[in-house]
């Protein structure tokens, strides 16, 4: 186990590694710069301004020093935003991210897992049929959609929340019931297909005949492998999650890492941009590592494939 | 993956028929007449879901295909001194802040959106099916890598290099169905890798391979054909993925661009001035949201239909 879990913490800043060098000479590539304006800036100024951010150097040479400096947990200064580093905007704006994708997150597990534990076990009753036809509905209603309907629902017609800001925790509702329920919909829909699949299996055949009581075969029997599916999707769903804030705090005006994802992608902010995106792979990269030795744990035979 | 050896009988039809009576003969077309597709589609038809959706979905299809000529509207015709107003006689789905007529505008975004969804799909089916089945069909250590690579894929945050690719080279429409197209490809891969590990192992490849026949012609005329089934049903499920993702850009700003217009644009349009003129959200995310649901009860219905193990649940 400490082996496996070495390699693919090996592994995984591997990949880190690669999707730095891809943002990096993609964004380099990018046409134009993030110095210019509106205005015309005299030549000698704009070449002073190149120089602080170390835009004369070659491109390879800024890779290694950036990678140097990324390394030491400095991310830079803000290319666009003048007296700010990435790091100050990141501090600032996280926690907000961490809080709204932490409980969107909470609600897909909490909500998902025991609806699709629930249908698979009422297979083809009401019970099935209700919560799974509710998922698909809400797969089909994308952040985008299920968004500026809640808001329209509960902040207009009812109006009994916010639909916009971060002050309070009444207006950390919409934002993450948004996140949330759309994947909890998936997470439901993966949960029953994998409980229906332990369920089917021979021997839970036997352990009826044998007369194994019912609660039994469900909870200690067939809980852990029928959760594997839903399991494999949390790093799928902690990417998507992340991308979905980007969405969900344009809509609600939620002042978090997203927007200024977004921002810093249309302002051609490079070190923004690096920042953010080593921020993310690194989320996304540890939570596939977790994924995996939960997997294993769940599944000893993964181990030796 | 046994459930693929009904299929794997279709691609050894060559076998010459042994002769019978006319009587038998009548019996043996009544047999042959269940081929895995005729099944497959009488399975479909039983699900009633999935025949509705099918229906449904063709119906948006024509309405978003031909019904901008049926409206005397042109969808970038403005007309400034009308402004925004609620559905009426004249304008079905009402107007846009600008005086565009909202239901040629639905259409047309719905033609894009649709064009999108198929366009990408094939750019991930073409990457997908080539790479997952040279990687079943080889083998040994080269699948080994290969498919680590796809898993090594499936962990990077993809929505960021679509965002990033689409800023760097531009908003055109070409760039975001290559961008799209590679990024979906993924569980095309997979699918048909899996299938063809089990199909390489079966006579019927052994027989071309004997034959001298090359790995290009046996992966693409062996191989690929028999695992159109799972390929289909992945396609369908690819289709919406994949106009959600388009529909995520242009919300973003970074997909299509104005005045085009796709059900995304609508959508992100619609979102700012809900407040006031709530149906400018409503009828485009209605139409996005149906068409989103009838494909994927379509994608599930092919799925049972043509995986009939899957079906049992």
């Amino acid at each position: 186990m400490a082996k496996f879990i070495t390699l693919r913490f090996l592994q995984g800043i591997l990949v880190l590694l690669g999707i730095y060098a891809v943002t990096f000479f993609l964004v380099a590539a990018t046409p134009g710069s993030p110095f210019s304006s509106e205005r015309a800036i005299q030549p000698e100024i704009l070449a002073q301004i190149e120089a602080f951010y170390g835009y004369d150097k070659p491109t390879s040479e800024r890779f290694i020093v950036s990678l140097g400096n990324i390394l030491h947990g400095d991310f830079g200064p803000s290319a666009v935003y003048a007296n700010r580093s990435v790091t100050d905007i990141i501090a600032e704006s996280f926690p907000v991210s961490l809080k709204l994708g932490s409980i969107s997150l909470a609600i897909a597990l909490l909500l998902g897992i025991p609806a699709g534990i629930l249908a698979a076990v009422k297979k083809n009753t009401w019970l099935d049929y209700v919560p799974m036809s509710t998922a698909m509905a809400g797969i089909c209603l994308p952040t985008f959609v299920m968004g500026p309907l809640l808001a329209l629902v509960f902040g207009l017609i009812f109006a009994v929340l916010p639909v916009a800001g971060w002050f309070g925790p009444e207006f950390v509702v919409l934002p993450s019931a948004t996140l949330g329920l759309y994947y909890a919909a998936y997470f439901a829909r993966l949960t029953r297909g994998g409980m229906l699949e332990m369920l089917n299996q021979d021997w839970v055949r036997t352990a009826r005949a044998k007369g194994v009581p019912e609660r039994t075969i469900v909870w200690k029997h067939c809980l852990k492998g029928g959760l594997i599916p839903a399991i494999t999707f949390l790093g799928p769903a902690l990417a998507g999650i992340i991308s979905g804030s980007f969405v969900v705090e344009t809509i609600f005006q939620v002042p978090g890492l997203g927007q200024w994802f977004v921002k810093g992608a249309l302002n051609r902010d490079d070190f923004l941009i690096l920042g953010l995106t080593v921020l993310f792979a690194s989320l996304i990269v540890l939570m596939n590592l977790l994924v995996d030795i939960a997997q294993v744990a769940l599944n000893p035979r993964l181990k030796y494939d | 993956m046994t459930d693929h050896s009904e299929t794997a009988v279709l691609g050894n039809e060559a076998a010459p028929l042994p002769k019978h009576s006319a009587s038998e003969i009548a019996e043996e077309e009544l047999i042959e007449g269940s081929s895995l597709w005729k099944d497959a589609w009488s399975r479909l038809k039983k699900n009633k879901l999935a025949v509705a959706s099918l229906v449904i979905f063709l119906l948006i299809c024509v309405f978003c295909v031909v019904g901008p000529f049926l409206v005397p509207y042109d969808s970038q015709e403005q007309d400034l001194f009308l402004g925004a107003t609620g559905p009426s006689a004249e304008h079905w789905f009402g107007t846009d802040t600008l005086g565009r007529d909202l239901l040629v505008r639905t259409m047309e975004g719905g033609r894009i959106s649709l064009m999108v969804g198929l366009v990408a799909t094939v750019v991930s089916l073409a990457i997908g099916v080539i790479y997952g089945a040279t990687a079943g069909y080889l083998g040994g250590k080269v699948d080994a890598a290969m498919m680590r690579f796809v898993d090594l894929l499936y962990a990077l945050p993809f929505t960021i290099f679509v965002i990033l690719l689409m800023v760097a080279f531009g908003r055109s429409m070409w760039l975001m169905f290559v961008a799209i197209g590679c990024v979906e490809w993924l569980s095309m891969a997979r699918i048909v890798r899996s299938g063809v590990l089990g199909l390489k192992k079966q006579e019927f490849v052994e027989a071309a391979v004997s034959l001298g026949y090359s790995h290009k012609r046996i992966i693409l005329r062996h191989l690929i054909p028999n695992v159109l089934g799972p390929v289909i049903v992945i396609a369908t499920l690819t289709v919406p993925a994949v106009m959600l993702l388009e529909a995520f850009l242009s919300f973003l700003g970074l997909g299509v661009q104005p005045p085009n217009a796709s059900w995304g644009v609508l959508i992100n349009e619609g979102q700012q001035n809900m407040e006031i003129f709530p149906w400018l959200l409503m009828f485009p995310a209605f139409f996005f949201a149906l068409t989103l649901f009838c494909l994927n009860f379509l994608g599930d219905g092919l799925r049972d239909a043509l995986d009939p193990k899957s079906a049992k649940d």
